[in-house]
């Protein structure tokens, strides 16, 4: 018989495109491809306090995005009586309204953060238009001059800034320096970027949260951000640290605010301020891709993950079923062993995830046999099969309530767990044997109950495995790379590995 | 002593004993389950013809237009209020068979052979009554016996009169013969002898005999039980050797003609001879098992690829001409 041209083309795509798949998920959202590494999460929480006075409130706050070595994973308001809303145009940003409050007020803006070794420059991005700031003299010529010798010794819009925050930080300062410092006081970073904008270099003063475990009633640090083209650099400015233990250990930095935008605006309220506080703590990937881009309703995103958490976890079960169908697939095809019913080992595994396997086992055993003999008598009553079967489900129930209840007088709590297996595969695995008893023999009925259990707990170790867990949780391309496989083994037409064994005597 | 049961170095051995090696199958030409499932079942049966086998309804009335002798349909039951009618279309007979219409290997069968004052009596022995049969025939359209237990049909009808030649080579009832048969050429041929070990049945991991056939001839090639050559009938102690098939020639026709009649490529025919009507049907079968390869201890694999490179004229012959093609390529001579 000839195979279709396109049938091994169909099963490389498939395999090809699962392994894409796979690979985009591994570098695009670095899902890592081996369980039990760990990432780090940071929990930022901005903690947003103003005096209100009656007046009707409009407060803003600058939220974090997405950019080298962070990706946002999700963020929530904690507001009682305010209106909150997530803007994202023209900056993102948290808005919380209300009619009227008094005295004061405190407001809580919450967002994790996945820390990640991806780490290069911002995306490319337009740069802001020049802001123009005019200087009374004599710091208008000051700012000239420094300026000019800036510019001589620069090549390009960073080493320009460079030379620029270069001579701010000098000690001892210079004249022109120390004269603009004076004037510019805390004014600073708003006046660097002045002094940027007038020498034609586009640059904003942004805002950055310097990271370090367990810091709480932490400020913002000022940075200038400044734009060659598209690309963009941000630069730490002279006397603006952070306050942070130990100067080793700065931490990495988050950008808060990335345009130039102000970080809180307050509206009908006084004296607002913000802080910020951090936790830092290490998620296995597995728990943390739970949570990962649940809240990235893109388009394009058509993971597990756009969903939320509850359903989540159901297609974790879900996704582990083909991994058993192949495991059934494999035996039945390459070893040729012999199952009652093709698919029922697959629930009975399912059955002994929820169980452990030993308990699973002897509570699979314990049902099978006392059905058994509860079938015997119901065989001799000579009833119609569906009457038979249903009449072997409600035994079925009956077994288990009474093995829950020994168990448990007993004291023995993992006997309850035999609840999780499926009773009417059970009723009918128990119809089966017993009409294969009765045909062809207990011998035969051992053969397949001990296949079935066989292939039950190799699917079981298939699909309890971590690894495996974590792969077909974490990518939608492992069902891809299956379909392959599944294919792939639909088209073997050598021997089976039992058939060996049933042919021997060719070989006597 | 040793711990260990066999020696260290005997090891080895008992790996290599336990199984054969696949090359050596393939060596043999031994056709494998996925083979036949994939390469032959899938290749040559399409899947719209399977019912025409899977039920024996339909397989009978198909064998009756073409004028293939079968065993003479009495009636069937198609539902459960018609269970009724049993004792109506039983009460006037002595003999007869009660069967499920899609059932498969045999299961379901019950052969009344007689009858005594407490009622009929089964081919074993066995009295039964009424309440037994009518049981009987509502588990048959219960489904219990058919493929995924889907609603059977009853078919009851005239038990075989068996030509007693062969009754000395079976341990209970009268075996009957397996031809396979691709594209309308026979290709190999069996028959499987009932034993006590098997309780009876003809099934061969039960422990039935498998003879494997000539299709010269139909004579005996090679006895086997349990996958070991035998020269006598375990039970009535019968040379096997000295089974030859009467109506051989008409019994292979038979079976070829089957080709036409379903269109199924890959085909086990399951015939028996009667006393009176000779070579008669029995089934069809779909996906025919492979254990006649090891009846015959030869595989079916070389003879198949010899099928395969026939063109599809070659399908159209007639019956016999393509059996007498069969013989000459696949027959046993006897100074081989």
């Amino acid at each position: 018989m000839k195979r279709p041209v396109p049938y091994y083309f169909v099963i490389c795509t498939l395999i090809l495109i699962g392994a894409g798949l796979i690979l985009h998920r591994h570098w695009v959202y670095e899902i890592p491809l081996t369980p039990g590494e760990s990432q780090t999460i940071w929990s930022l929480e901005a903690k947003v306090q103003f005096m209100a006075n009656g007046e009707p409130v409009r407060a803003s706050l600058a939220r974090p995005s997405n950019q080298p070595g962070f990706m946002v994973l999700r963020d929530s308001g904690a507001s009682p009586g305010y209106g909150l809303n997530f803007i994202d145009a023209p900056a993102p940003m948290a808005e919380w309204t209300i009619r009227q409050a008094n005295g004061m007020q405190m407001l809580f803006y919450r967002v994790e953060v996945l820390q990640s070794e991806n780490s290069g420059d911002l995306p490319p991005e337009a740069p802001p238009v020049l802001q123009t700031h005019e200087w009374k003299e004599p710091f208008a010529s000051a700012v000239r001059v420094i300026l000019d010798r800036v510019y001589s010794t620069s090549a390009d819009h960073f080493s320009l800034t460079r030379e620029l925050l270069k001579a701010f930080a000098a000690e001892p300062a210079e004249q022109n320096v120390e004269l603009l410092m004076n004037e510019f006081g805390n004014d600073r970073p708003e006046q660097l970027a002045y002094m940027l904008n007038k020498a034609g270099v586009p640059a904003r003063v942004v805002y950055g949260l310097y990271l370090q475990d367990g810091r709480r009633q932490q400020d913002l640090t000022p940075l200038i951000r400044v734009w060659q083209g598209d690309k963009s650099q941000v630069f730490p400015i002279p006397g603006y640290s952070p306050n942070l233990v130990g100067t080793e250990d700065m931490g990495p930095l988050l950008l808060w605010e990335q345009r130039g935008a102000p970080v809180l605006d307050v509206m009908g309220a006084r004296d607002s301020q913000v802080r910020f506080s951090m936790i830092r703590r290490e998620e296995s990937t597995y728990a943390t891709v739970a949570n990962t881009l649940s809240s990235q309703y893109n388009l394009f995103n058509f993971s597990i993950h756009s969903l939320p958490v509850e359903e989540q976890a159901m297609f974790k079960t879900i996704l582990l079923l083909p991994i058993g169908a192949l495991v059934v697939c494999f035996l039945r095809i390459l070893v040729g062993l012999k199952t009652s019913g093709t698919f029922m080992p697959v629930l009975i595994a399912l059955a002994f995830i929820q169980t452990s396997l030993v308990t699973g086992l002897i509570g699979f055993l314990l049902v099978v046999a006392a059905g058994l003999v509860l079938r015997s008598y119901l065989s001799k009553m000579n009833l119609l099969l569906v009457a038979r079967i249903t009449s072997v489900i409600i035994c079925v129930v009956a077994i288990i309530g009474v093995f829950s209840v020994l168990s448990y007088k007993f004291g023995l709590t993992e006997g309850l767990k035999i609840t999780f297996f499926p009773m009417i595969i059970l009723s009918w695995t128990v119809e089966r044997m017993s009409i294969l008893w009765e045909e062809e023999g207990p011998r035969e009925v051992v053969t397949q109950v001990g296949g079935s259990l066989l292939t039950a707990v190799l699917a079981y170790w298939a699909m309890n495995n971590p690894w495996v867990r974590h792969l077909t949780f974490n990518f939608i391309g492992i069902q891809f790379v299956i379909l392959g496989l599944v294919l792939l083994l639909g088209s073997y037409t050598g021997y089976r590995l039992l058939e060996l064994k049933r042919f021997v005597a060719f070989t006597r | 002593m040793s711990l260990l049961p066999v020696k260290l170095s005997e090891l080895p051995a008992l790996a290599l004993d336990w199984a054969t090696r696949p090359w050596r199958l393939h060596k043999a030409g031994i056709l494998g389950m996925n083979a036949r499932n994939r390469l032959y079942i899938s290749g040559y049966n399409p899947r719209h013809l399977y019912p025409l086998v899977d039920n024996k309804v339909k397989t009978k009335l198909l064998a009756q237009e073409a004028e293939i002798t079968v065993p003479q349909l009495i009636a069937t039951i198609d539902s459960q209020h018609a269970t009724a009618r049993l004792e109506e279309i039983i009460r006037e007979r002595d003999s007869f068979v009660i069967k499920p219409a899609k059932g498969s290997g045999g299961k379901g069968i019950v052969v009344i052979a007689g009858r005594n004052e407490e009622g009929w009596v089964k081919a074993n022995g066995q009295t039964v009554d009424l309440e037994y049969l009518m049981r009987h025939v509502s588990n048959i359209l219960a489904g219990l016996y058919s493929l995924g237990g889907a609603m059977d049909v009853v078919i009851i009808e005239e038990r075989i009169d068996f030509d007693q030649s062969l009754s000395a080579f079976s341990f209970e009832g009268v075996p009957d013969i397996r031809v396979i048969v691709c594209r309308g050429y026979p290709v190999m041929a069996m028959t499987r002898l009932a034993t006590r070990a098997s309780d009876g049945k003809a099934n061969l991991h039960q422990g039935a005999v498998g003879l494997g056939l000539d299709l010269a001839t139909g004579r005996a090639l090679k006895a086997v039980q349990f996958g070991l050559p035998v020269e006598y009938h375990p039970d009535t102690g019968q040379r096997l050797d000295e089974l030859v098939i009467p109506y051989w020639q008409e019994l292979l026709v038979l079976a070829a003609r089957c080709y036409e009649v379903t269109g199924l490529g890959y085909l086990g025919t399951d015939i028996v001879i009667d006393r009176d009507k000779g070579p008669m049907l029995l089934e069809l079968n779909a996906r025919p098992g492979l254990s006649i390869q090891l009846a015959n201890g030869s595989g079916l694999v070389p003879r198949l690829r010899r099928i395969d490179a026939l063109s599809e004229s070659d399908t159209r012959i007639p019956a016999h001409r393509r059996v007498l093609r069969s013989q000459e390529w696949f027959g046993v001579r006897p100074d081989a």
